[in-house]
């Protein structure tokens, strides 16, 4: 519970900062689009959101841009610490919230984001430090970042005794009403839940640990690999079809994995030998398109246009009388799906 | 002088030719050696393991303890799907292989469950050493049929690569007559004969979707396929206007039921839907078009899901999941009765993100397992159940559930949410006696590998 200590030291330092900005008469804060943000969701707003959070240490993970189980927790956490709604949605209160209580240095998170660079984005921390170790071209950017920096309390801020930040563990959530409110001499009215922190510098030695990377949602027990894997067998085999001939053919690979009497893993039964006739010559090395990825994706998350069919074989083409013998289920496309 | 020379040029040229026709010949023999070596290695292993197989089955027969039994029927296990994968890399099709490949499967799963109970409180039954019995002389006729083929293939000096050709060669009216092929259909053909009451409990019916999908739908009210238009342009909230084109499906699909396809004036795309011809079940459908930059949110998208839904009698459904991929949002909702989820009763739906219209839709297992259930209150308290989670989880959330074991059984649930560090966990706690059902680690975003 390191973290909650940390922001507990933290907030008094946002205070500051606030008041630093309250009078320096700073641009208003831009942040976020309109949307309200649900897990499951990617893109610049989760990247910022995920910043922000980890700002105020609520979030220790990857900044990635995917809002997954990490990001989830940290939001209720927010939620809960903060006295807002428990459903790890992200509206307009939280968003302002956060935008007030916290910095968002976009182009210092972008970059390192584009670059794949390890970093962190820690409030209270100079950004050198929280950059990682890949680069020369560590570049110290964000002076204005570094000149908020140093935010020791100054006098009339009161400062209550140390242990209480650090006490609990697992420190309730401050209920409004139950804290000595900061009053009128705190600049900072946006954050009036805000508990009195210790007066300590903020740490500097940050966990580095936690690096940036883009990243992607996948179905569940495949790899992004598998996916593309799959993709290259399906436009292989029936890159002029519909679209839900290519969704039937991903479907296929599918049950045959899940069927007792095929391999069990995607690379056993895309190149089982005499199974599919673009991996005999060749074809499946093509670079697959966006419609071939949908459909496997499609495929993988439960769509089944075949009627969970196991073999397919194009009645032109097909060779085999073997094949014809099959119960036939039904025609897509070119292909005539069976069991 | 002239001719000379093009003699000479011609005899250089001849030579050079020659060369390079050698190198290319050598290079093939390359290749098709390194091609025929796998298939080799393929076969030679799939042979030992079945021998392996033979021999611990064999030897599990004569056992009395736990201390024996259990290693020995975890190596059957390991064993088998070793053969499973080496089965997969011949160059056969299922015509010779694919009841071979169901009988390891029953074997695998059979020792897998044998050797995770605790035998010391629950042995074997006899019911159970019967089909040991059983599974064991099959394994003896498997081995002799392998060994002879193995046998043949060593002083015959036979090349799979020459089966495979054989095989592609091969037609209806003049099968390949191949002994090593022979014996795999041999093989293949004497395990079909085996009847399916041998295998004991929980091992004859390998799941059938399409059987449970027939039961489930049976007695329904028969649509026709004017009927079955109309119910397809409400689902998809289109005007009488849009062309629907009817077909039946074919006999190799257990339940009846029509493949449409569906005009979409408005994306000049179409849609695909099946639908059970009783009770009028859309079971999926599909909308094949483009999908351009996204204008909405995923939070918008799942309450189009949501609504989608209800207008669509699937009433009291909850969303469990939503993902997002590029510009589709996909949502996974289950039903919820009496505040508890019913896992079993799941559809899929995904919502375009840049004009938020419904563009996929299944809908199987609520088809397949929804009916009203009466759900008992659950013996455990939620703090009891909570002892039973593993106390490195931090618990985070709960809810009632209610889902499959691993036997089929519906059990009543309480699910909760939990961390160890980055991890997050779903663990199912059964309220009835508090055992831990089902534990999942549920999973996380995955990096882009990006080398440009």
């Amino acid at each position: 519970m390191k973290s909650r200590r940390f922001i507990s030291k933290l907030t008094l330092a946002l205070i500051m900062i606030c008041a630093v900005a309250v009078v320096a008469q700073s641009t208003p804060t831009h942040a976020f689009t309109d949307q309200v943000i649900q897990q499951g969701a990617t893109g610049d707003d989760v990247v910022e959101l995920q910043a922000r959070l980890q700002y105020i240490g609520f979030y220790n993970g990857k900044i990635d841009g995917v809002y997954g189980w990490g990001t989830y927790w940290a939001v209720r956490n927010y939620q809960y610490e903060f006295g807002l709604d428990i459903d790890g949605l992200v509206g307009p209160e939280m968003k302002d919230k956060l935008a007030k209580s916290t910095e968002y240095n976009e182009q210092f998170v972008q970059r390192a984001l584009n670059e794949g660079r390890k970093f962190t984005h820690y409030g209270g921390t100079p950004k050198k430090v929280q950059q990682g170790p890949k680069g020369s071209r560590n570049k110290q950017k964000g002076g204005e970042q570094a000149g908020q920096q140093p935010a020791p309390a100054k006098g009339g801020q009161p400062a209550p005794t140390p242990e209480q930040g650090q006490a609990g563990e697992q420190p309730t959530p401050a209920p409004e009403g139950g804290q000595p409110q900061q009053g009128g001499e705190s600049p900072a009215p946006e954050t009036p839940e805000q508990a009195p922190v210790p007066d300590e510098e903020a740490p500097v030695d940050q966990n580095n640990d936690a690096d940036i990377e883009k990243a992607t949602n996948v179905p569940p027990g495949y790899s992004d690999n598998d996916l593309q894997l799959m993709a290259q067998a399906v436009y292989g085999e029936a890159r002029g079809e519909p679209y839900v001939g290519q969704v039937a053919v991903a479907a296929v690979i599918i049950n045959r994995i899940n069927s007792p009497t095929f391999p069990n893993t995607v690379s056993g039964v895309v190149f089982e030998p005499r199974a599919f006739t673009a991996v005999a010559d060749g074809q499946i090395w093509m670079a697959p398109d966006e419609t071939a990825r949908r459909a496997v994706l499609d495929a993988l998350n439960g769509q089944d246009p075949t009627g969970n069919a196991i073999y397919y074989f194009n009645p032109d083409t097909a060779t085999s009388g073997w094949i014809w013998t099959r119960p036939q289920i039904k025609k897509i496309g070119k292909h005539i799906f069976c069991h | 002088m002239l001719r000379n020379i093009i003699i000479g040029l011609l005899a250089v040229a001849v030579i050079a030719l020659g060369y390079w026709g050698f190198q290319e010949q050598e290079q093939k023999q390359v290749l098709s050696i390194n091609a025929e070596n796998n298939y080799q290695r393929a076969f030679h292993d799939l042979t030992f393991h079945l021998d392996q197989i033979e021999d611990e089955l064999g030897t599990t027969l004569a056992m009395n303890t736990r201390r024996q039994l259990t290693p020995a029927l975890a190596e059957v296990w390991r064993i088998t799907s070793l053969a499973q994968a080496e089965l997969g890399q011949l160059p056969l099709n299922s015509l010779q292989l694919g009841k071979t490949e169901e009988f390891l499967y029953k074997i695998g799963k059979f020792s897998y469950r044998t050797s995770i109970r605790d035998l010391d409180k629950e042995p074997l039954t006899d019911e159970e050493y019967q089909t040991l019995q059983t599974l064991y002389d099959h394994s003896h006729d498997i081995r002799e049929e392998m060994r002879e083929a193995q046998a043949y293939v060593l002083k015959n000096n036979q090349k799979w690569l020459d089966i495979d050709k054989e095989l592609q060669a091969a037609t209806e009216e003049k099968p390949s007559d191949n002994l090593v092929v022979n014996n795999f259909e041999v093989m293949n053909k004497n395990i079909e004969g085996y009847s399916e009451v041998e295998w004991g409990a929980g091992l004859a019916s390998i799941e059938d979707l399409n059987g449970e999908m027939k039961r489930a739908l049976a007695g329904g009210k028969k649509f026709s396929k004017e009927e079955a238009k109309d119910v397809a342009r409400k689902y998809l909230d289109l005007n009488e206007n849009a062309a629907v084109h009817v077909a039946d499906t074919g006999s190799g699909l257990e339940y009846p039921a029509y493949s449409l396809v569906i005009d979409d004036p408005d994306h000049e795309a179409h849609y695909y839907m099946d639908m059970s011809v009783e009770g009028g079940h859309p079971i999926w459908f599909l909308q094949e078009r483009h999908i351009r930059d996204q204008n909405i949110s995923l939070k918008e998208a799942s309450d189009v899901a949501q609504a989608f839904l209800e207008e669509n009698g699937k009433e009291s459904m909850q969303l469990i999941e939503s993902k997002q991929y590029d510009s589709i949002g996909l949502f996974q909702f289950v039903y919820l009765q009496d505040n508890v989820r019913v896992y079993t009763d799941s559809i899929m739906v995904e919502v375009a993100l840049d004009d938020g219209n419904v563009i996929s839709y299944e809908a199987k297992d609520y088809l397949i397992n929804h009916k009203e259930r009466s759900i008992d209150e659950p013996v455990v308290s939620l703090e009891e159940a909570e002892k039973s989670v593993n106390p490195k989880v931090a618990i985070m959330e709960d809810h009632l559930a209610l889902i499959e074991n691993e036997l089929g059984d519906e059990v009543l649930c309480y699910e909760f949410f939990g961390t160890i560090n980055d991890d997050t966990y779903r663990i199912f706690i059964n309220a009835d006696d508090g055992q831990e059902e089902k534990v999942d680690r549920l999973e996380r975003a995955e990096r882009v590998y990006d080398f440009s």
